[in-house]
């Protein structure tokens, strides 16, 4: 086979990895959305937001630090410690359900059956607060995030692929580590819709609000878990892209390479988070490989949007999305 | 109707932000929030923390006490503007916007309202000719000369000739990324290497079709004009695809320790330009460790001393002072005006014996700056990360730039410049007093 | 007592019609003007000029375009950053290449420019409905910011990219470019702000406002009612897209002076209009300036308090500015979902009704 067309298969593989990260922050957009109709802005800032607190607490910063520092003139950092990766997490995890019982009791609660694009403010209102609590708690600075992924080429892959085919492919492993668990993450996701009692709560919710309410089902506590869920998968996109980059601010913007994802799939389909986060994924890789000479690269950013457009040029409501029946 | 509310609110502003008299105010137009604050917040302590030392071991400069102010642009543009129109009825003596993209906007303000503007190692390179930038300085190293310094370093690892290589700018797709293209076409025209340019979109945080793109076409050098968290991004992608680290060479703005600390062993190797020195063996950090961390005064944590960006901050802060004790010397007055402050920077000369003198060795080159050439000699040195002791090692000494070749073009450039505003080359004469 | 309606008779339709059927409220609507107009240049600092009302102005300009779209037509756009950087794009081309064009019609010609590609990325509109529109004009934000950042035809070859305005001037006076003085550049923007406030007003209480509230309110419906949602929706993009460009045109010729496509006209641009619109009320004018003033002044003024009057590191003031800004935005939805206009429209009502509430 020629050369070129071994660059192009490596170029798809890695978009496929690529996809699989741009999913994993699309899905806490579906989960939220499926739930409450809601479309979460905040939800690049809340895998920022935990991926700061998850990095705090393993290198026991002390939050607030600063603002105390500025108030009171002490000068305290660290409380000297370093947590192991696991309690970090499970504390991190305390404080997203925290986070989420609260945006329920402080914001939701007042603003049932508002119109969407109310609840879409809200979100906005939501991001900006996040954004300023994160940055006051942990301060700004870039954050190294270690929890042990490994990283960097699969030396087995290439090795494997080079006395298979004469070319050594490029695999990252940390993208592998990501399409594992996103798969684990969507596997148990759909168990728990299918087979649990509150995943049915969840699915009756967000068939039809009022039908939920009916027959007993607090809509209350299942937002408090649907944003507890959404704040779980912030948490693993916000590891998984902290992990490559470091934990800072362009962290939140991750959420921008999600919405053609979200577009493309359907706002209200798990299986098309996915499988749009793959098209996008492979997409834009292959469009940046084929057209680079001509166009001049950088052309991720817009490609993505491109592509999901003329896409729902054909199915206005996404590829996994419910129909949309309009009627006078 | 609302206006009202909003001048009371503003006139409360103002009145408690007045200037008082028999001070040197020294503003710094900082980002420590925003994408790029990990690089905005050491260079802003840094610049702080030296004018602190000054007013603290000193008194001052020539007796004035130094005013700080800080102003924070978030790196955005607007954020700029309104930081400039709330400082420069304060008598600033020379701003620093730490942002391409600010300089531009405000080197035809400066002008007007004739306040001198130093932007160090970034900014507008063609500013160097001082007989059309009056009021703009770029000492002592700028994007041309960084360009130019890399390639003559290359020249000297290949023995003098780079026929039939190739090398490869990752650049930051914006007004700073951009700059280095024009030289390093007209240095790949002359030396033979074939150049490539990839661009990255900020902020960066997903290259991994650049990355596949070099190594499809294998250059033998990566050259990296990047910023934020474009920097670390592009060193972990580099590791990922074993890309020796020994080709991969950034600007000043790529060589910094948040850049490579996060990809960890893997950053090994990787070096930079340093247009100044880096680490605590200066006896400078003595005086700065007595008389401003340990006394409370420090602007950051205290903890971030020595490292690059720091490290740059103050040495902006040292070229700053030494230009105003220039000026304070050609006037005979110690509370100089902005106008003065630029003739001080007009005559700046910096020897090897005075930055021995500022507990400041072999930290920065010797130059001097006149009315043609504002912008030093554009040496610089390369830097080398150790990833085991976790530090930068200079593993040259000051490289010159072909000032030839960047004198021309920034000729060229400036002229056009001045040709477009309708400015007349020409030497500014001393501000009276 | 105070504002009443009481007593004000229409004996004409044209006296029924105006804009303002209420004495007080045309009374209110003269001063402001009066106001704006003659009062505040007298104490006009460059600073207040600079940093607060001629961002003000040109952002109200840029929510009104959205507003018109959003608002009243009902369509989703997040590519306002990109039409503005078409404005600011197409009045750099324009002042170079005709050096001797007036500075009024560049910016108005630098509309028009932005109108056409507004139609253009509106066609998708045709198909596509709510959230999933953004898309489109999303496309629009990162193809356009890219494509300015790309092609050096735009920039005029400098070797940057960056686009700098040339200084123009109007009846003699400095508008743009350095020397400009903040009183002028005021009442230039002024000027425009008026007059496009004016023009949007009477648009949306025209055929055409009525037929975009139409599509809005339900498109099937409207279609069947007979209004054609081809000629609705793409003119409701196009007016929007008009408005957006004058603001990026005004942004970077008289406030900025140079600017970059993907820094001054990045999506965050997008989202700020966006917010500014959202907050200040969908479908009304009021709505635009009351946004804008909140996110664009009230961070500044949020800045001087506590940078400059309590003395805060610049850092923390910033981070708490966000996190003030998040918990009103909060706060006033929670007490009136509607945006800032339907509290100001609920005050009004009650005090109509004062001091006898029944």
């Amino acid at each position: 086979m020629p050369i070129e067309v071994f660059f192009a298969i490596e170029v798809a593989i890695n978009g496929l990895m690529a996809g699989v990260m741009y999913a994993l922050v699309a899905l806490g957009f579906v989960l939220i959305f499926k739930a409450s109709g809601i479309f979460n802005f905040a939800q690049g800032v809340m895998a920022l937001f935990a991926a700061l607190t998850l990095v705090g607490l393993q290198t026991g910063q002390i939050p607030f630090a600063h603002l105390i520092n500025a108030i009171f003139g002490t000068r305290m950092h660290h409380f000297g410690w370093d947590l192991p990766t696991i309690v970090a997490i499970i504390g991190t995890m305390a404080v997203m359900v925290l986070l989420a019982f609260l945006v329920e009791r402080l914001v939701l609660k007042h603003l049932v059956n508002q119109e969407p694009i109310i609840l879409f403010m809200a979100t906005i209102g939501l991001a900006y607060l996040l954004e300023g609590l994160g940055d006051v708690m942990w301060g700004a600075e870039v954050k190294q995030l270690d929890v042990g992924l490994p990283q960097g080429a699969s030396v087995w892959i290439g090795d494997t692929t080079y006395a298979l085919f004469g070319y050594d492919f490029f695999i990252d492993k940390l993208a592998l580590w990501a399409a594992g668990i996103a798969a684990v993450l969507v596997i148990g996701l759909t168990l728990f819709s299918q087979y649990t009692r509150q995943g049915r709560a969840l699915r009756a919710v967000a068939d039809d609000h009022q039908a939920a309410l009916s027959v007993g089902i607090s809509l209350r506590a299942i937002w408090v878990l649907t944003w507890s869920i959404a704040g779980f998968v912030a948490l693993v996109a916000g590891i998984m892209w902290g992990a490559s980059s470091g934990v800072q601010f362009s962290l939140s913007l991750i959420a921008l390479k999600a919405l053609p994802v979200l577009i493309l799939g359907g706002f209200t389909s798990i299986p098309g988070a996915i499988v749009g986060g793959l098209i996008i994924g492979v997409g834009e890789k292959l469009f940046d490989f084929f057209f680079q000479p001509i166009v001049g690269g950088a052309t991720e950013n817009w490609f993505a949007y491109m592509l999901a457009l003329v896409f729902l040029l054909f199915r206005p409501q996404g590829l996994f999305g419910e129909k949309i029946i309009e009627r006078v | 109707m609302k206006t009202t509310h909003f001048a009371a609110a503003l006139a409360v502003g103002m009145t408690a932000a007045a200037p008082a008299l028999a001070e040197l105010h020294f503003p710094s137009l900082s980002y420590r929030t925003g994408p790029f604050a990990p690089g905005g917040i050491p260079f802003a302590d840094g610049y702080s923390d030296y004018l602190t030392l000054i007013n603290e071991r000193d008194g001052g400069i020539g007796g004035v006490r130094i005013r700080q102010s800080e102003c924070e642009t978030a790196y955005n543009t607007e954020r700029g503007v309104e930081c400039y129109q709330g400082l420069r009825g304060e008598d600033p003596l020379v701003l620093q916007p730490l942002s391409t993209g600010i300089t531009y906007q405000l080197i035809p303000r400066t002008m007007q309202d004739q306040i001198p503007m130093h932007t160090m190692g970034y900014g507008r390179t063609s500013a160097v000719n001082g007989e059309v930038f009056n009021w703009t300085f770029n000492y002592p190293a700028n994007y041309w000369d960084g360009a130019s310094v890399i390639i003559n370093y290359l020249l000297e690892e290949n023995d003098g000739s780079l026929d039939d290589k190739k090398i490869a700018l990752l650049y930051h797709n914006s007004a700073f990324g951009r700059e280095p293209i024009p030289t390093l076409t007209r240095l790949s025209e002359r030396e033979g290497f074939e150049l490539l340019t990839i661009g990255v979109d900020s902020p960066g945080q997903q290259q991994s079709s650049q990355w596949l793109q070099i190594r499809r076409e294998r250059p033998d050098y990566v050259i990296m004009w990047g910023w934020g968290v474009m920097n670390s991004t592009a060193i972990q992608e580099a590791a990922n695809i074993r890309f020796p680290m020994e080709n991969f060479i950034g600007v000043w703005w790529s060589g910094s320790e948040q850049d490579v600390i996060p990809v960890g062993a893997g950053a090994h190797g990787y070096k930079a330009l340093a247009m100044h020195g880096t680490g605590r063996d200066y006896p400078v950090y003595d005086d700065l460790q007595t008389y401003v961390v340990d006394r409370g005064l420090a602007a950051g944590t205290g903890g971030e001393l020595g490292t690059v960006n720091y490290s740059r901050g103050m040495y902006a802060a040292m070229l700053a002072v030494e230009a105003a004790k220039v000026a304070q010397e050609i006037h005979g007055v110690g509370q100089i005006t902005p106008a003065m402050m630029r003739d001080g920077m007009a005559n700046l000369v910096i020897t090897e014996e005075l930055m021995e003198s500022l507990g400041l060795p072999g930290f920065g080159p010797a130059f001097e700056v006149d009315c043609t050439n504002h912008g030093g000699t554009g040496a610089a040195m390369i830097q080398q990360w150790d990833a085991n002791a976790r530090e930068w090692n200079l593993i040259t000494d000051w490289i010159l730039p072909d000032r030839e070749l960047i004198m021309e073009m920034v000729m060229e450039d400036s002229l056009a410049y001045a040709a477009e505003n309708d400015i007349t080359p020409t030497c500014l004469d001393r501000s009276g007093g | 007592m105070i504002y009443r309606e009481a007593g004000d008779y229409k004996l004409t339709y044209g006296a029924d019609a105006q804009t303002f059927p209420i004495k007080g409220d045309r009374w209110a609507y003269w001063l402001a003007l009066a106001f704006a107009a003659a009062v505040v240049p007298l104490f006009l600092t460059d600073y207040l000029a600079f940093a607060l009302l001629v961002p003000f102005l040109i952002y109200v300009i840029a929510a009104l375009g959205l507003n018109l779209l959003l608002g009243y037509c009902g369509q989703l756009s997040l590519g306002t950053g990109g039409f503005m950087a078409v404005g600011a794009y197409a009045a750099f081309k324009l002042m170079t290449a005709f050096p001797g064009l007036n500075i009024v019609f560049v910016i108005i010609l630098a509309g028009l420019v932005t109108a056409a590609v507004g139609v253009l990325f509106g066609l998708p509109s045709l198909r596509i409905k709510g959230f999933y529109l953004a898309v489109a004009t999303l496309a629009a934000q990162f193809f356009l910011v890219w494509l300015f950042t790309r092609a050096p035809w735009f920039f005029n070859y400098s070797p940057t990219g960056m686009i700098t305005a040339p200084t123009r001037t109007l009846f003699g006076v400095p508008i743009t470019g350095p020397s400009a003085s903040g009183v002028s550049v005021y009442l230039f923007c002024l000027g425009f702000v008026v007059v496009l406030a004016w023009l949007a007003r009477n648009l949306t209480r025209g055929s055409l406002g009525r037929s975009w509230m139409a599509i809005r309110d339900m498109d099937i419906a409207a279609e069947i009612i007979g209004v054609n949602p081809l000629r609705a929706k793409l003119s409701a993009f196009a007016i929007s897209s008009f408005y957006v460009g004058i603001a990026g045109a005004l942004l970077f010729t008289v406030a900025l002076g140079a600017a970059e496509a993907s820094e001054a006209f990045g999506i965050d641009k997008s989202f700020l209009v966006l917010f500014m619109v959202i907050i200040g009320g969908l479908g009304s004018i009021l709505g635009a300036f009351i946004g804008a003033a909140f996110l664009i002044i009230g961070p500044v003024l949020l800045k001087l308090l506590l940078v400059n009057n309590l003395g805060w590191p610049t850092d923390l003031a910033a981070h708490v500015e966000v996190m003030i800004i998040g918990t009103l935005i909060l706060v006033f939805l929670i007490a009136e979902p509607h945006g800032l206009t339907a509290l100001w429209r609920t005050l009004k009502e009650k005090l109509r009704l004062w001091p006898f509430p029944y």
